[in-house]
């Protein structure tokens, strides 16, 4: 035994979670405190790690589609798209329209859907309790769509290798206009509870400001670097399915705080709305399927493919060696890299300021655990 | 034989406290399980959702099944926690919250019941009874204080230090804004302030519209309710200081913040509103409001009536055109001039006393919470510099306008 126990005095370690309501999910996060400020985070993740990328080298391709749901499972239908493409590249298949406006209709929704769970926790966090509720009416619109496209409302299953495994059901149209349509007003009634609510903006002015420089070394993506004021989404950047025949606008932050990441994402689920009315508008009657065998397999090679997820560039590094299995799967989640922000943001603030944080990077542990 | 208990009660004011002590207390223990069923209602119905259904039609019987499921949960007490303290600490809470409810009058008419004069409704006319609410007030704080201490734990601690840090601040506002009443009113006396704001025609609040704003921001924060309840940080705090607290001594802590809730509504009607005046009193043409509680109990027996007809269950239904009956046979007692005179007073007192309610509760559908920080930034430069500017500028405009204002102060701590 040491002699000695020495306490230092000035620091003061807080663990924060795996247990906490507000670390969404079971994140450990080292707080040095000194009094009430942080000096320094230290994120332990791992609590929810499932070895995903290691099943996948034991499936087939199409066996393993189903698992890129349960990673990032508020927008398994962005995470199933990834995957499904990064797959279609390999084989090198050509997608029909009609089965890429259906991608992109879906995949849009499932932003919203993520955004609006993203806002109400958010709020929650900073103590505004009645958001929540009000998001979540609308996201169980959403899910409600996807549970008559496909029976599922959660871990979806949506798409399949080379194009879509059931069409659009009758009055799926009409449901998604008659969303578009109702929508924007229940952002515009969100906006009234926070937006120009002076506590909303004490609480997030100012609190977690990442630079746009910061921002980019830590190879942060998605809202997060928006907000920071980089112009940088993959729809625009690299267009995937037919993103390149839309219009839309990419919203950027100005300082980089969380009230910017809060503006941004608020802007994005309108523009969401207004690809979704494109996407309609021209979804016209035609194969769902491209030319891809029964069995899936790909030549050999390698493939990496990014997409703009809710929460960030969401990539799969595929590896064949020209079997039925993949030899290697490797995912790059948003949620993850994102994280790594999570130090520079909280330096010098309080630990109210950690719970805003952390919400508004917006993670899934889910996803950073894999 | 009632004749003579009244006549007993009439000449023994002791026994006459004790059983005014034992009607408010019952009543205000029932009005506060209601105010939690109240709560979660409204808190619904802000938030899209239906609140509680289950128990009894529409929930109303939730509020009688809360407490008895923590009465008869198990208390725990932690294995490092001071014993002592532990146990005391949420009876001094609640004893505080209850004990101020002493002073506060809830109507003007002495009650008369056979002939027998009963005094004014309240427990005790005390001549200082601003003094004394906010000095039992704020004995309350000892109550999280200890529980937080005693409870041995890192988050109870945190949140009793800032409990106290809050309290301890925001009276100071607080008190602030009561002093500009005082300047107007010449009197410590509750009743001495409603009568004053009677013979002035025009409530405080509109002589006082920066002091009942000060008052009110307090107000919130003494009680610890959103957006200033930070003592309770869900997100960061868990439940803050009664934390490690189960059953029937959690429900004393939750009793203690709803009693001190009713208890600052009541302050602010007595105060800033005109307590138990009917508004437009003066005014002979609007003389017709005299009947609003008639009114407002039948408008409630046909809201239930109409509400009733679509429940299926039997049972439910009945209990509910039972209440209605009720409603109908209150409005039909009240509208007897002689009753309606000598309920007035307490009806008008306990209409303001909601609408405060409510508007706890509506702020804390609306607002998050303040950060630790921001909330002494608030209340230390911006609450009391406005509130020591609000007392210098009402003594200088009381000063102007009377001749000796020295005299009037003198006087009214002689009374």
């Amino acid at each position: 035994m040491p002699e000695m126990t020495y306490l230092d005095a000035d620091e003061l370690v807080i663990n924060m979670g795996p247990q906490h309501p507000a670390t969404h999910g079971v994140l450990r996060v080292k707080l040095k405190l000194d009094g009430e400020r942080v000096m320094g985070t230290e994120c332990i993740i791992g609590y929810l790690h499932r070895g995903v990328e290691k099943i996948a080298e034991n499936r087939t391709y199409l066996q393993f589609a189903p698992y890129v749901d349960r990673m990032d499972y508020v927008a398994a239908v962005t995470n199933g798209m990834g995957y499904c493409e990064a797959v279609e590249k390999l084989l090198g298949v050509e997608l029909p329209e009609r089965a890429q406006y259906t991608r992109m209709i879906l995949a849009e929704l499932q932003r919203i859907a993520s955004h609006l769970l993203w806002l109400g926790t958010h709020a929650l966090d900073l103590g505004a309790m009645t958001p929540v509720f009000y998001t979540f009416r609308e996201r169980e619109e959403i899910l409600k769509i996807f549970e008559n496209y496909c029976g599922a409302r959660l871990t979806t299953h949506a798409f399949r290798i080379g194009g879509l495994q059931y069409d659009l059901y009758e009055r799926f149209e009409k449901d998604v206009i008659k969303f578009c349509d109702y929508f924007p007003k229940m952002v515009d009634e969100y906006e009234t509870l926070l937006t120009t609510n002076r506590i909303w903006m004490e609480r997030t002015k100012g609190v977690g400001v990442l630079t746009a420089a910061d921002a980019i070394a830590l190879a942060v993506s998605g809202p997060v670097l928006r907000g920071s004021g980089v112009k940088w989404d993959l729809r625009k950047a690299q267009p995937y399915e037919a993103y390149d025949k839309v219009e839309f606008e990419v919203p950027v932050g100005e300082c980089g705080d969380t009230y910017d990441r809060y503006l941004v994402r608020i802007k994005e689920m309108r523009q969401s709305v207004r690809i979704i009315r494109q996407c309609v508008e021209r979804i016209a009657p035609g194969p769902i399927f491209g030319k891809v065998g029964k069995v899936i397999k790909p030549p050999a090679g390698e493939i990496y493919h990014s997409i703009e997820a809710p929460k960030g560039e969401l990539g799969y590094f595929v590896v064949s060696d020209g079997t039925t299995h993949p030899y290697r799967v490797r995912v790059r989640p948003p949620s993850f890299v994102n994280l790594q922000a999570l130090d520079i943001m909280s330096r010098g603030h309080l630990i109210a300021d950690i719970v805003a944080i952390i919400g508004t990077i917006d993670i899934v542990l889910g996803e950073v655990d894999r | 034989m009632l004749d003579s208990a009244l006549q007993f009660l009439g000449d023994h004011p002791l026994v006459l406290a004790t059983v005014k002590i034992l009607v408010i207390f019952s009543v205000l223990s029932g009005v506060l399980a209601y105010i939690v069923y109240l709560e979660r209602k409204v808190l619904a119905f802000m938030q899209a959702r239906l609140g509680p259904m289950r128990v009894g039609p529409w929930g109303i019987l939730q509020a009688i099944a809360d407490p008895l499921k923590l009465i008869l949960k198990e208390d725990i007490i932690p294995s490092g926690a001071d014993k002592t303290l532990f146990l005391i600490a949420p009876v001094i809470s609640v004893a505080a919250a209850f004990t101020v409810f002493a002073a506060i009058p809830f109507g003007d008419k002495d009650i008369v019941i056979h002939g027998v004069n009963l005094g004014l409704p309240l427990i005790s006319n005390i001549n200082i009874g601003i003094l004394f609410i906010l000095a039992v007030s704020s004995l309350g704080i000892y109550g999280i204080i200890l529980g937080g201490w005693a409870s041995n734990s890192h988050y109870p601690l945190l949140g009793a230090l800032r409990s106290a840090a809050q309290l301890v601040s925001y009276e100071v506002a607080g008190g602030m804004a009561i002093i500009g009443v005082l300047l107007i009113s010449h009197s410590m006396s509750l009743v001495d302030i409603v009568e004053r704001q009677q013979s002035m025609g025009v409530w405080n609040v509109f002589l006082q519209p920066v002091g009942f704003f000060i008052y009110l921001v307090a107000a919130i924060a003494e009680t610890n309710r959103s957006p200033f309840d930070l003592p309770e940080a869900e997100s960061e705090l868990t439940a803050g200081f009664h934390t490690e607290y189960s059953g029937f001594r959690f429900s004393l802590f939750f009793m203690a913040e709803y009693t001190s809730m009713v208890l600052v509504s009541c302050i602010a009607v007595t105060l800033f509103w005109g307590g138990w005046l009917r508004p437009f009193q003066g005014v002979a043409s609007l003389d017709f409001l005299k009947f609003t509680p008639v009114v407002v109990f039948l408008a409630a027996a046909v809201a239930i009536v109409l509400g009733a007809r679509k429940n299926q269950v039997p049972m439910e239904k009945l209990v509910l055109f039972a209440i209605a009956a009720g409603c109908v046979l209150l409005a039909a007692a009240l509208a007897y001039p002689l009753v309606t005179s000598a309920i007035q007073g307490i009806f008008w007192f306990s209409v303001k006393v909601f609408v405060f309610l409510y508007a706890f509760i509506w702020y804390r559908g609306t607002f998050p919470r303040y950060r630790y920080d921001q909330l002494m930034n608030l209340g230390w430069r911006v609450m009391i510099p406005l509130g020591l500017a609000n007392v210098i500028a009402t003594a200088a405009v009381c000063y102007v306008l009377q001749p000796h204002p020295a005299a009037t102060m003198l006087g009214m701590l002689s009374r």
